[in-house]
């Protein structure tokens, strides 16, 4: 996958290192992005060499490492430390990832930054407020004029469409890491949101199909995917948004 | 200090299953309610619910909910308060329809109706048969309900404050009438008030080293309710399910069990039919981490160490897996190295849910240590003790109690609130000025310790000294530990004292509330001279329902010293649509 640019308009500087660690086989070097809303500076990345040894295989190891024993003022999101919350999404050695489940166990070098062009809050995170109006504005409940005694029936054909999409953990992973979503975010949805959208539609038990989908008709909302497949690539749950997007303009076409 | 002030009628603190749905009903009616939380409300630690949530739909085999409060009853060693434990069985189908109705993506049967798998201690026809009644969605049902009942209340309008870290509650004249929350992003105190309030902050896993829970687990509102020298219930019961993945902790369900997977010891034997003729590896949480424990003691642990045990899901089938397992085969391969299709999940009992809590009664209105309603204050979910789990919660009951009783609480906070007062009372300055000054020592600190350390051993001492087995001499022992940390604590250092996202500063004020509940749990395990459920002791192996059939009532102080009152249990059941169910031992 592409290999981001840094945060625009801002120049990053070298900030301080810090070892913990005389020369050793198990060594690995930490470049970690840092950003102080208190007195807005300019941004700097902190090194850190530190020994394998005391930490576990994740990344999210590393920093919550950092914080405990170095730097208790780094600052980053977590908490499910298993990869289904969500929090602690950023970019690690140019990739979108969760850092809970990213296994750094081969790795000599690691840089964190927080995810690509978000607006930083501090450090490693990102304000993501835009990301979260996105998925409210396509009406992400199920939008239905039957109302059943019981369950709606759906068979398990019907059901197994939503495997794929409806485990996605708003990460927001994809998006920050596609290029058009970098340059029009506050216009175009976004893989994360198209998928969640693309679920709506296929839900058997939805009945809002058409004016789901004429809500998307758009040229920006929609149009601005040019399908490079980053987002799919990034996705940390292994799950396919691209796909979504193209099965949307596919009905689109039909329509 | 200036604050950011906020009036609303009724104030939701938390955003996992039991806030949202609680938010969820108040929204529907014509009170304001604002949810505050200090995560975004889908990473809140219901997301990470695996199993399912139990029901007797009666959609994969006849069920009643009679059936399901006998074995509720029964888990709970009849600890749990037979009115409430009626009132959530019998609820239980409504509310699960009203969810899927929502959109929740439940897994189907052949005839397109929710799937239910069986789980530990759930049976039919009052124990003689194996229940399937444990509602699925795959083994992501936390994340499926969570995220629905996220937008569920984008639907509704519901007022969020988000990533706002609540810390302590406001009282005036025994009224609850507010918090006071400390915003991360604009870094400011924010000053709300209301006319009720709903502590919906969930367990305080994080206290023990190795937990499934998340590290948001913190039980920030029980702590707040003890410094408003009010009593925690039950705090003894602790939950150690039985297979927590070996080293990292992360869980893997006990639905994988009830798709047939089993344990096994280093000899490869299959133990637990001699430790539950009936119910084998489906037996219930307490006695199945018990028998883990005995293995491991008698030298049929496996591994290196020989101090865990083996679950087996290869002769399952990669079909059944991804189809209903695909989750745990994700985690089993990120965290242990394992491929389920081929090898055991090396697993060990790990920490995973406070049946204790908050007292409440079941319209979840709190309780002062002579039973009486606290005004203004509510309580819901895993941080509350209404007590429908007793000493042992069963699987997929703690989905169940959020959904029921988070609806339940709307249900009342709007008629307790039908005739609400004009305006909000005048909040005393002194009031504020207590909860600030202990807010601005934590940020000034200047002693010597770094906080870090302080968790790190009460994290070990709450794992040595708390333990599955349990005797009076470990817990007095780790009483003293744990009072000496909850002293050292006014000696830590604190170097960051920004107010913007100083998660020093948060995750200190978490490690105070964790040092209350340590100890509120071990001052009760420590007086509690039997063994019921979760809480097993060497030296008293019996229960003893002449002196002990009664709920522990802890308040821990500023000072960590504690004091105890005890209450009956309730054995009355709500309605005479079930008779009580009659004490009796306890065998799987
Ligand atoms: C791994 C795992 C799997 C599980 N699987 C199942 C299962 O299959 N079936 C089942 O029935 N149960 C299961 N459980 C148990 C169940 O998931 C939990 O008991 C339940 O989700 C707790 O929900 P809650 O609403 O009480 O709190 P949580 O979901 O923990 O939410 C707490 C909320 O309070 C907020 N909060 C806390 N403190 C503050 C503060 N100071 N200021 C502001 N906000 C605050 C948080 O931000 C969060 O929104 C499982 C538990 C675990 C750990
Ligand atoms: S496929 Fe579309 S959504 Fe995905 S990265 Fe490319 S342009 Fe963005
Ligand atoms: S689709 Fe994947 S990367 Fe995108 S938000 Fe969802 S889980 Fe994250
Ligand atoms: S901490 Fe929850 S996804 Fe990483």
């Amino acid at each position: 996958m592409a290999k981001f640019t840094l945060p625009i308009n801002s120049i990053v500087k070298k900030g301080k290192t810090f070892s913990d660690i005389n020369k050793s086989e198990n060594m690995l070097t930490v470049e970690i992005y840092r950003y102080n809303p208190d007195n807005k500076s300019n941004p700097y990345t902190d090194t850190y060499l530190l020994n394998k040894d005391n930490f576990g295989p994740m990344a999210l190891d590393v920093l919550i490492y950092i914080k405990s024993k170095i730097d208790s003022s780094l600052t980053f999101r977590r908490s499910c430390r298993e990869g289904i919350c969500g929090s602690c999404s950023m970019n690690i050695n140019g990739t979108n990832n969760l850092a809970c489940i990213t296994d750094i166990s081969n790795e000599k070098k690691l840089k964190f930054y927080p995810l690509p062009h978000m607006p930083v809050i501090k450090d490693l995170v990102p304000d993501l407020n835009n990301f979260y109006a996105q998925y409210k504005s396509i009406k992400p409940w199920l939008i239905t004029d039957k109302k059943p005694e019981r369950e709606h029936i759906q068979s398990q054909e019907d059901r197994s469409k939503l495997d794929g999409l409806f485990e996605c953990v708003l990460c927001a992973c994809c998006s920050t890491s596609c290029p058009s979503y970098w340059w029009n975010s506050d216009k175009y949805l976004g893989p994360a949101t198209l998928m969640h959208a693309y679920k709506w539609i296929i839900d058997s038990r939805d009945t809002a199909k058409e004016e789901r989908l004429s809500n998307l008709a758009d040229k920006f909302k929609l149009y601005r995917c040019h399908t490079i497949m980053n987002c799919t690539k990034t996705c940390p749950k292994n799950l396919n948004p691209a796909r979504a997007i193209s099965e949307i303009k596919k009905m689109l076409v039909k329509a | 200090m200036d604050l950011v002030k906020h009036e609303h009628d009724v104030l939701v603190v938390g955003a996992g299953g039991s806030g949202l749905r609680a938010s969820m009903g108040l929204s529907q009616s014509d009170l304001s309610v604002a949810c505050i939380s200090k995560v975004f409300p889908t990473r809140s630690h219901t997301v990470a619910a695996q199993g399912g949530i139990s029901g007797a739909l009666g959609n994969m085999g006849e069920d009643d909910w009679r059936w399901h409060m006998y074995d509720t009853v029964k888990g709970s060693d009849w600890l749990g308060d037979q009115d409430s434990i009626e009132y959530m069985c019998k609820n239980a189908v409504e509310s699960i329809i009203e969810l899927e109705h929502y959109g929740v993506p439940f897994s189907r049967t052949e005839e397109g109706k929710i799937y239910q798998r069986p789980f530990g201690g759930m049976t039919t026809e009052y124990g003689k048969g194996i229940a399937q009644r444990t509602c699925a969605a795959a083994d992501r049902t936390g994340h499926a309900i969570l995220h629905t009942l996220y937008t569920q209340s984008l639907k509704n309008d519901v007022d969020f404050y988000i990533e706002y870290f609540v810390i302590d509650l406001l009282f005036e004249d025994g009224k609850c009438v507010g918090v006071l929350a400390w915003c991360l992003e604009d870094g400011k105190i924010h000053l709300f008030q209301s006319h009720m309030v709903i502590l919906a902050t969930g367990g305080y896993g994080r206290a023990y080293l190795s937990s499934t829970s998340a590290h948001t687990c913190t039980g920030d509102g029980n702590a707040m309710v003890l410094r408003a020298n009010l009593p925690l219930q039950d705090m003894e019961f602790i939950q150690f399910h039985p297979t927590g993945i070996y080293g990292a902790g992360c869980l893997i369900t006990e639905g994988a069990r009830g798709e047939g997977g089993y344990l096994t010891n280093s000899e490869g034997e299959r133990f637990m039919p001699k430790y539950a003729p009936n119910a084998k590896d489906l037996a219930s949480r307490d006695v199945v981490s018990r028998a883990i424990q005995m293995e491991v003691n008698a030298g049929r642990g496996v591994g290196l160490e020989k101090d865990h045990a083996h679950l087996h899901l290869e002769h399952l089938g990669p079909e059944t897996i991804n189809e209903r397992l695909p989750g745990i085969a994700e985690t089993a391969q990120i965290f242990a190295g394992v491929d389920v299709n081929k090898e055991p999940i090396p697993i060990i009992p790990t920490v995973h849910y406070n049946m204790g809590g908050t007292p409440t009664n079941y319209n979840t209105e709190v309780l002062s240590s002579d039973n009486t309603v606290i005004p203004g204050l509510m309580a819901v979910g895993e941080g509350a003790c209404v007590s429908v789990h007793g000493a042992n919660r069963l699987g997929s009951n703690s989905l169940l109690d959020l959904i029921v009783f988070g609806r339940s609480a709307a249900d009342r906070a709007i008629e307790v609130l039908k005739d609400k007062p004009e305006s909000h009372p005048n909040i005393s300055r002194s009031s504020i000025d207590k909860i600030l000054s202990r807010f601005d020592a934590i940020k000034n600190a200047n002693g010597d310790i770094n906080p870090y350390e302080i968790r790190d051993k009460m994290q070990r001492a709450m794992q040595k000294y708390a333990p599955v087995y349990r005797d009076q001499q470990t817990m007095d022992k780790g009483i003293e530990i744990m009072k000496g940390l909850f002293d050292d604590f006014s000696n830590i250092k604190l170097t960051d004292s920004s107010m913007i996202w100083n998660t020093d500063l948060a995750e200190t004020l978490e490690l105070n509330n964790l040092l209350y509940q340590s100890l509120a749990t071990l001052y009760s395990a420590s007086a509690r001279t039997e063994s019921r459920g979760s809480h097993a002791r060497d030296d008293y192996p019996e229960r003893d329902d002449d002196n002990w059939l009664k709920h522990s009532l802890v308040s821990v102080n500023d000072k960590g010293e504690a004091s105890y009152d005890y209450k009956d249990v309730e054995l009355k059941t709500l309605t005479d649509e079930m008779e009580t169910v009659e004490l009796k031992a306890r065998t799987y």
